[in-house]
This record gives structure tokens, sequence and C-alpha cells, in this order.
């Protein structure tokens, strides 16, 4: 059974920005069934690339830390699903959802994070550095709110090109408090620059819950500070997440300027891979592992009549088995040539 | 033609932004103020807001922003007021700007030039009177440039202008209203070659930016007592052009480093040290630095001034060098 079809992209172009205000909105813009499908296999792919991930950690694959993104895979599919391929997107060294979700290869960037000559940064780069300019990934940064100054420059590129392109930066709970947050807000309003700003707050900066460090846990509230456009969604319903982040494209496309967008949502996981995450209470771990962007769509295209069970399982392990063929390849790819590659990129 | 330091680099600026439309300006009070230091004058009316823009007060975010900016397509002159506030944005400068080509396996390049003006002689105190070079020297990724005269001025804000490479511009500000040749047609050597202001016989002074010309006083000093000094000018510090300055020091024997950066970790330590692994066998003397002593920079003219290297003390470490 279809839904229907409330509003084509167009007519939620036209929307009044104040309608994304409202919350979730699920029927702020159209998704087709394909679409749909679409979304849940990015999401799956996503799972499958960073449970892998863990598992060529284990066997001492991953070189250096590695910071996964179980748990926050709505974020990263649901607000780039309204991009164009001309558009910029950057990301933090939480980033293997975005690339994922903009289509990098799994290969390229399992190779990445095993330092191999055929990573996406030819191994000079690793988990934290992945970037990919043919898809508008401009790069994931190492440092907290690092990223957001640099996406406000790709806004002033897209607004001096006048194409009607947009800069989308994702960034943490964490980078809320540092200068550079400040600046970019306040940079991007003031120059009514086109830049999207996907705040993942996922409650936890570092090993450190939020009410330990901000005065109040709904981040949207940042955005008035900046008199900007603000709206905060269910991180974990990746509609949701879709139906906040395209009019707020839309309207950036348009000049109207930038958009604050908070995605309220959880990370499975720890910080990065030396962390087992103890510090979280366990009712509080569980009834986000209730919520888990995985199942909570998996029941929604279920409802749709979109997908069976058997069709979503096949959906995981399908992705799972990329995930491990393109990690067995990737770690048999070459190291980088120490004696050829290793200063060459400094300087052209 | 004769002209000010000052209005070379607006004229490079001018001609740069009318040969590439991908040139934008952006900083605080570049626009309608037209610069802390007159640079950008009259470039706002002539290329309008979008490509000359007044920032808030937020050097991480102006500099962000430009390194945004030149990774996606444009090609960005971000100006701090003063090289003082660059540790605001040292993040952008030195873990973006610097490493962004390399660290993503050189996919793409950061474009920019960053101005900035260092230095003593206004009486600006400890916050606003520095030469902090050496914090860019250090950065692999980084180019620096620091012109002395008035033809560099024009001609290395030009070619930073066409680098595919982040360039750290620093300027002088004591020089802004120094006067000089600028002949838009002729640069005095290409981008990355340090020149020869002097020729000399007995011993190099190499020195860059104000430093040249104490130099160059020094050793018109030094010349009518019959000692022969010559002056390389480095012009660009990244890259640094050893070959022309070791091939100095091969024929002199003597070197004395002169700038104005602190003494402890400095350039001048730094060129020093390059100086001795390529001169060493030549060397008649050990190779000395003369640079700003190791305090913060005094308000008082008296002691600010004494806080620098002068001509006279070049010229007297000279003396000291040849034992005359």
């Amino acid at each position: 059974m279809k839904t229907a079809r409330r509003g084509a992209t167009g007519s939620a172009r036209r929307a009044p920005a104040a309608k994304a205000r409202g919350g979730i909105g699920h029927n702020a813009a159209a998704l087709s069934d394909a679409d749909r499908l679409g979304l849940f296999k990015s999401m799956a792919r996503i799972r499958e690339f960073e449970d892998q991930v863990h598992r060529s950690y284990l066997e001492g694959l991953v070189h250096g830390t590695t910071h996964l993104c179980q748990g926050q895979e709505a974020v990263s599919v649901g607000a780039a699903k309204p991009l164009r391929e001309d558009d910029f997107v950057s990301y933090t060294y939480r980033g293997h959802g975005h690339c994922l979700a903009r289509g990098m290869e799994m290969e390229n960037a399992f190779a990445e994070l095993f330092g191999r000559s055929t990573g996406v940064c030819q191994g000079l780069g690793g988990s934290m550095h992945l970037q990919d300019i043919e898809r508008g990934l401009i790069g994931s940064f190492g440092i907290v709110g690092a990223g957001m100054p640099v996406a406000v420059g790709a806004g002033l590129t897209a607004q001096l090109n006048g194409r009607g392109q947009v800069s989308m930066s994702f960034f943490g709970d964490g980078a809320c408090n540092i200068g550079a947050f400040h600046e970019s807000l306040n940079i991007a309003q003031v120059w009514k620059l086109p830049v999207l700003f996907v705040c993942e707050n996922n409650l936890y900066g570092e090993f450190t819950r939020i009410n330990h460090t901000t005065p109040f846990e709904d981040l949207v509230q940042r955005a008035a500070g900046y008199a900007m456009n603000a709206v905060a969604v269910d991180g974990n319903d990746v509609e949701a997440v879709y139906a906040a982040v395209e009019p707020a494209v839309a309207r950036a496309r348009e000049g109207g300027g930038p958009t604050f967008i908070e995605c309220k949502t959880y990370r499975h996981r720890g910080h990065s891979r030396t962390d087992p995450a103890k510090y979280r209470p366990q009712e509080e771990l569980d009834a986000w592992l209730k919520r888990d962007p995985l199942i909570l769509y998996r029941a929604r295209l279920k409802e749709l009549k979109l997908l069976t069970d058997r069709e979503a399982d096949q959906i995981s392990a399908d992705a799972r088995a990329a995930a491990q063929a393109a990690a067995q390849r990737a770690a048999a790819a070459p190291w980088p040539d120490k004696d050829q590659d290793f200063m060459a990129k400094v300087y052209v | 033609m004769e002209t000010t330091y000052r209005e070379a680099l607006r004229q490079a600026l001018d001609d740069a932004m009318t040969a590439d439309s991908a040139i934008t300006l952006l900083g605080e009070e570049v626009g309608r103020y037209g610069g802390a230091y007159g640079v950008t004058k009259g470039l706002l009316e002539k290329f309008g807001k979008e490509r000359v823009i007044d920032a808030p007060i937020s050097e991480a975010g102006i500099v962000g922003a430009a390194v945004g900016a030149a990774m996606t397509g444009l090609r960005p002159v971000a100006e701090l007021m003063y090289v003082d506030f660059i540790g605001l944005a040292m993040d952008q400068v030195a873990n973006q700007a610097a490493k962004i080509r390399y660290m993503f396996g050189g996919q793409i390049g950061v474009p920019m030039v960053l101005r900035a003006p260092c230095g003593t002689g206004r009486s600006g105190g400890a916050q606003h009177s520095q030469s902090l070079e050496a914090w860019i020297l250090h950065m692999p990724g980084l180019r620096l440039a620091m012109p002395g005269t008035v033809s560099d001025a024009y001609h290395l804000l030009r070619a930073a202008l066409r680098l595919p490479d982040p360039v750290v511009f620093i300027e002088h500000k004591a020089l802004y209203v120094r006067k000089g040749e600028l002949d838009t047609q002729r640069m005095d050597a290409p981008w990355g070659r340090a020149i020869m202001r002097r020729g000399g016989r007995d011993a190099t002074i190499v020195a860059y930016s104000r430093m040249v010309h104490r130099a160059l006083e020094a050793a018109e000093a030094l010349a009518a007592d019959g000692i022969s000094a010559e002056v390389i000018d480095l012009r660009t510090l990244n890259p640094l052009d050893m070959e022309t300055v070791s091939a100095s020091v091969a024929r002199t024997g003597r070197a004395l480093v002169a700038s104005e950066g602190h003494l402890t970790g400095g350039a001048a330590a730094e060129i020093a040290a390059q100086i001795q692994e390529a001169c060493f066998d030549w060397l008649e003397e050990p190779i000395l630095r003369l640079a700003a002593e190791d305090v913060p920079v005094p308000v008082s003219p008296a002691l600010e001034a004494a806080s620098v290297p002068t001509a006279e003390s070049i010229a007297r470490t000279v003396r000291r060098m040849v034992h005359r």
C-alpha cells in the first residue's frame, strides 16, 4: 500500500519554513516507494559497514582509533537525501556514515581505515579524515567544530556561484560549546549563506553526558541566539530527518539563508574504539536501542507494505556480505610506497 | 614608478581581482572602512560587496571560511588586522589549511592567502607588535612570504594569488608608508628565490621584511669602515632559498641572520642551522643570530626600539665577526 503523496518536492519548496518548525512533519515532502527502500538500504549499508569496521579493528586491520556511528544512520541518510550532486558536505571524525550516504565506495573507505594505497585518501588520512571530492564530500575534520567555519566558506562559494548549491555541515552536541560553532552560526546568518547546520545530538561529548557540559539538552535553542531558522527532529526517524531537512535545503537554495537542524539521536557504541561506554545508564541505552533507526524504519516500511521481514533481513545480509568482501579486498591492497608517496602531497 | 608599500599591496589586490574573478577578500574592516591599515581602500567600491566582505570580529570564522571557500573554488584573501590575532585562528591555519591537501590524499588544495601585518614601531604593545613567522614556518603545508620592498609587496602578493597552496603573507606595518620603485611588469626574482640586495666579500647578512632595510643601512655604515657586507633578502621563508644563501656564505665565510621575531626557537635559528649544515666547511666564524629579545614587546618607544635588532646592532655584530 502506498501513502498519499501530499506535496511533491516542488510544493514543499514553496512551503513556509515555519512548517518544518512544527516538528516531525512526515508530510512535508513526498517520498516514493523506491526512495523509501533506498533510505532503508542506505542505512543498512552504513550499519553493516560499521559492524565490519568493528570486526576489522579487532583483527588489527584498522590503524589508529575509529569512531563508529551505529545508531545515528538516520541522520546521515535522511539529511543527505535532499542534496544534489554539486552540494558540499562536511562532517566529523564520526563520519563514515555521511560518506557512505553520499555513495562512497565501501572498499575505498575500508582501505583508508586500513592505511592502504587504495584508500579514498591513499592511506594518508585514515578513519578520521575521509574525503571524496567527486561526491561533494569535502572532508571529515578531526578537531571538534573545526569543520563548521569551513562549511561556512563552502556556503560562501555556493552563494557567489549563484547556482543554488548548498553546504551541509554535520557536527555533534560537543561542538555546540566551542568557539568555532558560535562564529560559524553568526557569520552564516549575517551573510545569509546557504548552510545547513545539522547537529547530531547523541547526548554525549566524548565520555561526558550533555547535562554536565551544557545548560540545556535541546540544542536547537542555540540557534535563537543567532536569529536562525531552526528545527528539532527525532534523529532516529529517517523520514522525520528528511522532512525537516528538505524544506530547509530548498529555502537555502532560494537564498533564504541557513537553518539549524537538531537531530536527537544516540550512538550505540562508545566514543571511540577503546571506550566501552560504561558511563551510560543501562536503562538509557536500552531505551535507545529499542529506538534503533533501522528497527523503527523496518517497522514503518512493513506497515506501508513495502518490505517484509524476510526482505529486510536479506537487505542486511547482502550489505553485510558486501562489507565483508570490501574489507577483504581492502586488506589485500598494497601499502602506500614510503619512498614515493610519503612527502609528495604536502604542496603541489 | 615610485609608490608606497601600502599602495603596492592595494594595487596588487586590485590587479589580481581584475584578472581573476574568483579572488574574494574577507576580514574585519576590509570593506567600508578600507582596512585597518588602509590596504583595501577603494576595493569595495570597485568590486562590490560580494567580493569585498566585511566580517564580524571572528578570526577562526574568517580564516575557516577562507579555507572552505578555497576548497570549493574561490581564491579568498583573508585579512587579520594584526598577526598577533592568529592565535584565535590557529586551528584553521595549522590543522586545516596546512593539512587539507596532504591528509586527504592530495585530492584538493587550499589556494588562499592570509594577509597580516607584523612588527614593532608603533608602540602597539605586547599584543599588537609581534613577529610570529616562526609559528608558520614550523608547519608543513603553509607557504610564507615576508616582503621587505615595495616591488616585492606587489609581486609576491600577485604570485601568492596564483599558487595552489595556502600562503601566509606577513606585511610589516612600519613599511606601509615606505616608498620605493615599482614596475608591475618586472619582478625582482621569481617566487621562492632569495635575492642579493647588496654584494660584499667579508660577511653575509641574511634578512627579510623590515630587517632588510636595517641590514642595508648597516652594510652602508660598515662600508665606510672598509668592511664589505653582503645582504641577502629571503623574501619568502617557505620556500626557503638556501641555495642563494649558501652560495653567499660559501663566498664570505661569515653569516649573520637578522630577524624581528623572538630569538629562541625563531626563524633565525632555523636559518642558522640550515647554513651550518650546508656551509660548515666554508665558515670562518660561528653563525650569529640577531633577533627580538625574549620579552613581550614593551610599549615605551625607548624600550620597544631596544627590543629588536637595529642597523647599529647589526653593524656592531658584523664588526665582531670580522674582528674589526
